[in-house]
């Protein structure tokens, strides 16, 4: 009796526990987050009214015009007829897709089985915008950057510049790094070896450094435009760009484009229909020759019918430099292949690790079940591998979209490039930094949705 | 590669003949086993004979090294007349300007110094007692204010005092990396505790804010708002020069990256670790300090490894906020009229010495890997 009473635990008093003090903490980290911001904020606002500065987005408006060269110009689509229709009817197709989806696995259909729902999703997802866009056509309205705009309209451009150069890298990044991964585990020793190199090579030198190399490499070894290399007969190549044809649509290339988009849609389907069916009754139907069939027999119609929807451009040598037809310049040139070589080389390694998390097992059974080597990669190992390679793969993407700003140090007119030269020119650096975070930002939430997006079906269709 | 020899018990003999045998069988396994493979096999060969004898041809058997006349050796601009290919000699004489930039050629044995003394420790901590006594750690982990120190010079020793203007080269991007490596590791660690801590929600807020924000936008923003924004946050009479400034941006750029590197450190050490020391009535700092933290460092050792090469490589951004780093050099040095349009020699050099320290740095990260591998089985 006498030791319980003596033994008892010292009451612990309220502001010993846990609980308090993080409360505590929290709150005295907030005050002094905030006490840091209000510091940051008066001491700004002292800075700035003594140096006349005004602050606030007002300069990016009409009055003020923008009097900056931009090399290369990309139309800005408007938010309003056609392309808002076109945004509109994409919102509502990926929607309404993901609520058929949901209400079909409520109901016993499973999304990867029940052909009609997988039609459904196609025909809203894919469909819906491409009519909509077809129906829209007339109607879209863009805006120019020339040096009369004002400042928003520069700094849009430089936004198009870095998707467009984004997009483009992203793609051609994914197929190097593809190729180049899956040739380091190649059996042949010399192709295996070969790869390596490439990797270890471009990885281990900063991107800056190979951009300024293409650069000088571009200016300082291609002919002048006098003394131009033809490619093919139909293209020029010297130090001011690499020179295509353009095509140009005529009257009915968009009944063209459209014919097309629903072969290749139609396709897809008859794809999944055949895969379906060897499921059910392991009978394989035709499906090579058919969707070539479909794929010419269409837009052919629809060539003949309505008559040729493009006419080539070609670039004419005229006074200094070329006229017409597709021109790349050597900073988009140079800024994109320091991308696609540098992100190649990270995405090879993703998708080689990808490929050897599959266990040996999986290949062993695949070649013992009789598949040849290629469908054991195709059928077995990719799709497995691609759970392992898509979340990394995603932040190679975003890594990707942050470097294309490095492009500021050889001139391509892409967000950052812009926006430092706006800098300069109004002196609004806040609201330029502000500017170019909120994109990034923005670019970073829009990638990383769509690959979750993605990544979410790979595991469907994997289960 | 094996080569079986059969009769394995025999002492080695020189059988030209079987060595042959054994290389065309090899060659015939790995090279050519299948069409596919001899097709793939001959465009690698035609790739590789391209890309070496360009490269020899261009920086070998017509590059130009030094110019010998009249019993001297020069490396000036009369080294390169008339070859067509690169001019070594432009990067012999300006050797300096790349390793130091513009600092103070008498003054050069400082930076030596400290770099020397950073190499010492670091060869010094392979003895695993070493790297557990104070007397290195103390010094390594105050690495940053000492290197700084010398290479700017203090009242002692009557040293000469070196602007950061004139700090460049190699040596400014050494002490850009290193530094921002070593001073971005509180920060790193302080904001990935506070991102998994499950009682105290506004600091994860804040941690969770800070670390997305950090990610999701570009170096060269953050590095442009810490030289064009920063000194306006600053009361009036604040001057922080521009190298520091720099050097602060950086400092929170990589904090951020080195807080998901800690998280998933620590996200790999099982539950138990810490509950057992709970029950132990160790507190919250004590179970990290000693128990936790220890842990979850060695096993992120590798992933810690290829950031700092990541952050060493991201150095050479600072030449777009007018800084003189490694890479900047190539322009200052190709700015001189006697050496204008020699810059694909200096990309060259430059690419190669970063090359060296990256592969290195990876390569030593591969190796501590697989020992950690077999240490944890």
């Amino acid at each position: 009796m006498k030791s319980e009473t003596t033994a008892q635990v010292p009451h612990s008093v309220f502001w010993r526990t846990t609980e308090f003090r993080s409360i505590v903490y929290q709150i005295v980290a907030l005050a002094a987050v905030v006490a840091f911001g209000w510091w940051i904020v008066d001491n700004t606002m002292a800075n700035l009214a003594k140096r006349g500065i005004s602050s606030g987005f007002g300069f990016l408006m009409p009055p003020t015009e923008a009097r900056l060269p931009i090399g290369e110009t990309t139309a800005i689509p408007l938010l309003r007829g056609g392309f808002l229709y076109v945004v509109l009817a994409l919102a509502f197709g990926w929607i309404a897709s993901i609520l058929l989806t949901r209400w079909g696995r409520g109901h016993g259909h499973a999304a990867g089985e029940d052909l009609r729902i997988q039609a459904g999703v196609v025909g809203l997802v894919f469909l819906l915008p491409m009519l909509v866009l077809y129906a829209t056509r007339g109607d879209f309205q863009t805006v120019l950057y020339d040096e009369t705009k004002p400042y928003l309209i520069a700094v849009l451009t430089g936004v198009m510049n870095t998707i467009k150069i984004s997009f483009v890298g992203c793609v051609l990044a994914t197929v190097v790094g593809l190729v180049i991964g899956i040739a380091r585990l190649s059996s042949n020793w010399l192709v295996a070896r070969l790869s390596e190199a490439y990797v270890e090579t471009f990885r281990n030198i900063p991107l800056l450094l190979q951009m300024l190399f293409w650069y000088s490499l571009v200016l300082n070894t291609l002919p002048p435009v006098r003394q131009s290399i033809r490619l093919f007969g139909i293209g020029e190549l010297n130090n001011r760009g690499v020179y295509l044809p353009n095509p140009i649509s005529q009257g009915p290339a968009p009944h063209f484009l459209l014919s097309v988009g629903v072969a290749i849609l139609a396709i897809y389907v008859y794809s999944r229909f055949t895969k379906r069916h060897q499921e059910r009754t392991g009978e394989q139907l035709p499906l090579l020759y058919p969707s070539l069939g479909v794929l010419i027999v269409l837009p052919g119609l629809a060539w003949l019918v309505l008559g040729t929807p493009f006419q080539f451009e070609f670039p004419v040598l005229k006074g200094f430099n070329f006229q017409g037809g597709l021109v790349l310049s050597p900073e988009f040139f140079s800024v994109l292949v320091a991308l696609v070589i540098y992100t190649g080389a990270f995405i090879a390694e993703i998708v080689r690790s990808g490929i050897q998390a599959v266990t040996k097992g999986q290949r062993e059974a695949a070649s013992a079940v009789g598949l040849r080597t290629g469908l054991v990669m195709r059928l077995v190992v990719l799709p497995q591998a691609l759970r392992v390679i898509v979340p990394p793969l995603t932040s190679q993407f975003l890594n990707l979209t942050k470097n294309s700003s490095l492009a500021v140090a050889i001139g391509y007119p892409e967000l950052v490039s812009v926006g430092g030269t706006v800098l300069n020119q109004s002196g609004q650096a806040i609201e330029i930094i502000l500017i170019w975070m909120m994109v990034y930002l923005t670019f970073s939430l829009l990638i990383s949705l769509f690959m979750n997006w993605y990544n979410a079906k790979v595991k469907l269709v994997e289960r | 590669m094996r080569i079986e020899t059969g009769q394995s018990l025999q002492p080695f003999q020189f059988d030209a003949p079987r060595l042959a045998r054994a290389a065309l069988r090899w060659m015939r396994q790995n090279l050519f086993n299948s069409w596919f493979n001899s097709l793939l096999t001959v465009l690698a060969l035609a790739i590789i004979y391209e890309v070496v004898s360009g490269l020899a041809s261009w920086g070998l058997f017509n590059a130009a090294l030094f110019h010998f006349a009249d019993g001297t050796i020069s490396f000036g601009r009369d080294a390169c007349e008339g070859a067509t290919g690169a001019c070594w000699a432009f990067v012999v004489s300006n050797w300096y300007l790349f390793f130091f930039g513009t600092y103070p050629y008498d003054e050069r044995w400082r930076p030596l110094l400290a770099f020397g003394a950073i190499i010492v420790l670091g060869l010094v901590s392979i003895h695993p007692r070493a790297r557990k006594s104070w007397w290195v750690r103390g010094p390594f982990l105050a690495s940053p204010v000492w290197v700084l120190l010398m290479v700017r010079g203090v009242g002692v020793l009557d040293m000469q005092l070196v602007d950061s203007a004139n700090w460049g080269g190699l040596m400014l991007s050494l002490i850009l990396g290193t530094i921002g490596i070593v001073a971005s590791f509180p920060i790193g660690i302080l904001l990935a505790l506070g991102r998994r801590s499950k009682k105290m929600p506004i600091i994860k807020a804040l941690c969770v804010v800070y670390i997305e924000v950090i990610r999701g936008v570009p170096l060269i923003t953050v590095l442009f708002m810490s030289s064009v924004v920063l000194p306006l946050f600053l009361p009036e009479g604040f001057n922080l020069d521009k190298v520091l400034r720099a050097q602060v941006g950086i400092i929170f750029f990589s904090g951020a990256y080195l807080a998901e590197v800690v998280r998933g450190g620590l996200q790999a050490i099982p539950n138990g670790q810490e509950e057992a020391a709970h029950a132990l009535g160790l507190n919250y700092a004590r179970t990290m300090g000693f128990i936790v933290l220890p842990q979850a460092l060695r096993i992120m050792i590798p992933s810690l490894v290829s950031g700092a090469i990541g952050l060493f490589k991201d150095t050479s951004l600072v030449g777009i906020i007018g800084l003189i780093d490694f890479l900047a050099i190539a322009q200052l040095s190709t700015g001189n009229p006697t050496w204008i349009g020699r810059n694909v020699e200096a990309y060259v050099f430059i690419a190669a010495v970063y090359w060296l320290f990256c592969f290195n740095m990876s390569r030593y990260s591969m190796r501590l890997e697989g020992r950690l591998k077999t240490g944890h089985a």
